[in-house]
């Protein structure tokens, strides 16, 4: 069978009042790793809810595997999920909460055993088998929360903010650890964060939430580079925003007129049209390079040391109402008070029409 | 100076308090031991005659029976209602859930000695006698309240995920209430049956509005006060006390299994 | 929460039992109750008689003012000795004999209502050992009547419900984070104004709700003040089961127990501003 394994129609939904999300669509292919990135609030977890069973939707629907499981409950999916607080069963050993859902689905006992062994190994935990939950560590918990969920063999893994419970080192050594359980599964995962390094570090497809709705979506490095709005510009990564106007067209450029000066660059739109432009920290510099133009003057007014690097703010002279980040390599002598004049390139800058 | 004068202070004041408080009960045990016939200093024992007089009394011993079993199916039955109620409130929406359940709790604001003379008044009325079956439907109206609100309390929003992952697992409803939820409830649901047992062994008001011929020992105790002191009322006393502690005792190690865990 | 409902049913069956049980042995009788107060003793019509024998009839009156006067003094006698006792376990008694000593504190808790006034009869009794112990020390020169006293029943009250308010306040003070003491401190407040000023304030919602929970159970109470009072005065309870046992006169005692019931509601009404304190 080609085509999407998991297909959202239109899915909204409310909370009360609150539109928790607003028509997303979506399609999640086999085998991928599909990350949902967005601020709490955003719907990213309702829509995870939604496609678990755990939420019915208001309107639109969930197609997986062509197969309509809008109103379906979840044990009836072909889904399992891993709660962010793991839920693992207290009462019950580390085997017994893996063979699970290996017990509701009627397997022999001695078949149980065996399978839950291979999905305990399969994350590094195979001399756990008899421990409790309370024993294990917070990350060999999140492990055994994994091998519980995939021994089922679900055609689409869930994970709601699965390293969010966890301090930052073991979040990045699990995060390595779950893309590479993933490419060796093979199993589409759908994860929820809003930690934008996770987001990059494991989608193949990235997907940006704000206020239940899609802002962009595609690979993180697209995503990165060229957001798609204003808001995935300073949620996945930070960018500086310049907005303005369209003044006129060229053949291939257009210029406008931002507060800090007339900029050209390629692209397209309507005259008169207000526009941002979005620039990566990293793409703005000191010195002018081939290529770059000057932004104006600027008074910093922070300076963070950060190892390799020095993250810079500052304030234009000509508009205090634009705010400049600046990722400076750290040999570069900058303090603040100081006057700088800062310098970018056209061709780096993303520009946004919302 | 000033330190070691507030230092007296507070252990005077401990040790007055503790004296206070453990004054009657002393009092009580120590001349279940007289071993004349009145329960005044001076203290004549030890001895055991007015435990062997006791334990020889069928009324007494049939009332300490009837007292057992109607404290333990009562609370067998209000922690099963309680915990049903708590489940489905906890895990459902249900409209009006807030009024329904302080329509639950309300009971726990009342006194027994209206609860009882309500529950009199309707059994008379529809013609249904007194009996211990009648003090055991008493002890579960005031009971039912109490282990609702303990195992409601204990339902957090992390046992909701816990059931999440037995149903997404494909756990039918009834494998998630006896495989999960009571599992993990059980601290909660063992802490209110103790908790319902203490309150229906020691109930006097209901149990004596509500039965006839056959009661409970808290209502035989207190025929026993119409002879005035006596050292057969120490006796009785002492050993209701002793069953107590021991139901106390099993509640604080419900409550020291569940601060481990 | 759209909680995806396994049937529509389920939710009803699970809290219907409780909901059922509540309504017929505890509404039904109530509004029995209620109805029956409107009632002629031994006629079947209809009469405010019941409730206007509670305003004409001094002798009624005196037991409602004896029940409030009564349940009040408790309740601040009980707050009173509790909190410093609450006080010194919570904060003064090292921390590994805390268990052990709030243990220890409530364990005459357990002993059956009924055996713990009779207890305080033995205690108080004509020839007990107090009097024993007054007149030994020479104090007093001859025994003192301290049973069926309104004052045995205040003592009988007390020692139940300081055990109580131990209990709660206890539980109030060690709630509080041991930060707020150090911020206090570290602001340069000594024991005293650390007292007064924080902990003080932070612990009052709960003494109110623990103080409200003793006027209650205080006031609806009908064995100590029969054993320990004796019938010297009477207290609503008393009062109410007076009407039951000895006259059979069910209307007058269901209009007595209402308007018991008036009462406790009006005391909430005026301490809701408090005890909402808790809940916020």
């Amino acid at each position: 069978m080609t085509g999407p394994l998991v297909e959202i129609r239109k899915l909204s939904h409310s909370f009360g009042g609150h539109r928790a999300l607003d028509e997303v669509s979506l399609h999640v292919e086999p085998g991928s790793y599909t990350v949902l990135l967005g601020p709490s609030g955003s719907g990213k977890t309702t829509l995870l809810s939604i496609i678990g069973g755990f939420v019915h939707p208001d309107e639109g629907s969930v197609f997986i595997r062509g197969n309509d499981f809008t109103r379906t409950p979840p044990a009836q999916r072909p889904t399992a999920t891993v709660f962010q607080d793991y839920a693992l069963f207290p009462h019950l050993s580390v085997g017994n909460n893996v063979g699970f859902g290996l017990r509701m689905r009627g397997v022999a006992r001695a078949k149980r055993v065996g399978r839950s062994r291979e999905a305990l190994a399969m994350v590094g935990l195979a001399d756990s088998y008899h421990k409790m939950p309370h024993q294990l560590s917070g990350g060999q918990r999140q492990r055994v929360a994994l091998a519980r969920s995939l021994v089922v063999e679900p055609a689409v893994l869930l994970l709601d903010e699965p390293l969010g419970a966890l301090d930052l080192k073991l979040r990045r050594q699990m995060q390595d650890e779950l893309k590479a359980l993933q490419k060796r599964v093979g199993t589409a995962f759908i994860h929820v964060t809003h930690d934008q390094e996770e987001a990059m570090a494991l989608a193949d497809h990235c997907i940006v939430m704000n206020d239940g709705r899609i802002e962009d979506q595609g690979p993180p490095e697209r995503v990165y580079s060229r957001p798609a709005s204003r808001f995935s510009a300073t949620f996945m990564g930070e960018s500086t925003l310049l907005s303005g106007k369209v003044l006129d067209l060229g053949t291939d450029e257009i210029r406008i007129d931002t507060r800090v000066g007339l900029l050209s660059l390629a692209g397209a739109g309507e005259p008169g049209f207000d526009v941002s432009l979005a620039i990566r920290p990293e793409h703005i510099t000191l010195v002018p390079e081939p290529g770059s133009v000057s932004l104006g003057e600027a008074a910093v007014t922070d300076v963070v040391f950060q190892g390799s690097f020095k993250r810079v703010s500052a304030v234009s002279a000509k508009d205090p109402g634009v705010a400049f980040i600046a990722k400076l390599r750290s040999s570069q002598p900058v303090a603040v008070g100081d006057t700088v004049t800062l310098y970018a390139s056209p061709a780096e800058m993303v520009l946004l029409s919302r | 100076m000033m330190r070691l004068a507030g230092k007296l202070l507070v252990s005077a004041y401990a040790l007055a308090i503790y004296g206070f408080i453990f004054l009657p009960v002393v009092v009580l045990v120590l001349f279940s031991f007289q071993a004349t016939s009145f329960p005044i200093p001076p203290f004549t024992g030890p001895s055991l005659r007015w435990y062997e007089t006791v334990l020889a009394d069928t009324r007494l011993t049939s009332a300490l029976f009837n007292s057992v079993l109607v404290a333990l199916l009562s609370s067998a039955l209000a922690v099963a209602l309680g915990f049903l109620a708590a489940w489905g409130f906890a895990r459902h929406h249900l409209p009006r859930s807030g009024l329904l359940r302080g329509l639950i709790t309300l009971p726990l604001t009342v006194s027994y000695l209206i609860i009882g003379m309500g529950m009199l008044i309707l059994f008379n009325a529809a013609g249904i006698p007194r009996s211990l079956v009648a003090a055991g439907i008493g002890h579960v109206v005031i009971n039912l309240p109490l282990c609702f609100a303990i195992i409601y309390s204990q339902m957090g929003d992390h046992q909701v995920n816990i059931e999440r992952a037995a149903r997404d697992l494909g756990a039918p409803e009834w494998k998630v209430l006896f495989l999960v939820s009571v599992p993990v409830l059980w601290p909660a649901i063992f802490a209110s049956f103790f908790l319902s047992m203490t309150f229906s062994w020691d109930e006097f008001v209901i149990s004596f509005l509500l039965t006839r011929f056959d009661t409970t020992l808290p209502v035989e105790i207190w025929n026993l006060l119409r002879s005035g002191l006596n050292p057969r009322t120490n006796a009785i006393g002492s050993l209701v006390f002793g069953v107590s502690i021991v139901f106390a005792l099993l509640l604080e190690l419900a409550f020291l299994r569940r601060s481990r865990r | 929460m759209n909680e995806s409902p396994p049937g529509r049913l389920l939710p009803w069956a699970l809290v219907t039992p409780a909901l059922l049980w509540t309504l017929v042995f505890f509404v039904l009788p109530f509004i029995a109750m209620a109805a029956l107060s409107f009632l002629e003793h031994g006629g079947g019509q209809a009469t405010f008689d019941n409730y206007r024998q509670f305003l004409d009839n001094p002798s009624y009156w005196r037991a409602m003012v004896n029940s409030l006067e009564v349940t009040l003094t408790v309740t601040a006698i009980s707050v009173l000795l509790a909190y410093p006792f609450a006080w010194i376990l919570a904060e003064v008694v090292p921390q590994r004999l805390q268990r052990l000593a709030l243990v220890l504190a409530i364990l005459p808790f357990w002993t059956s209502y009924v055996v713990r006034s009779y207890s305080w009869l033995l205690v108080l009794a004509q020839n007990g050992v107090v009097n024993r112990a007054l007149v030994g020390s020479g104090l007093v020169d001859a025994p003192l009547q301290l049973a069926n006293t309104r004052a045995a029943t205040i003592i009988g009250f007390v020692h139940f419900f300081v055990m109580l308010l131990t209990l709660t306040i206890f539980a109030n003070l060690k709630q509080l984070s041991p930060s707020y003491r150090r911020a206090a401190a570290d602001l340069g407040a000594g024991p005293l104004r650390t007292f007064l000023h924080v902990i003080l304030p932070l612990t009052l919602p709960g003494i109110m709700v623990g103080a409200f929970l003793t006027f209650v159970l205080a006031i609806g109470d009908y064995i100590t003040p029969q054993i320990l009072g004796g019938n010297n005065e009477l207290l609503m309870p008393q009062l109410i089961m007076m009407q039951i046992g000895r006259r059979g006169d069910f209307p007058l005692a269901s209009a007595l127990a209402i308007i018991l019931m008036l009462v406790v509601t009006l005391a909430y009404l005026l301490c809701a501003r408090w005890l909402k304190i808790e809940r916020a």
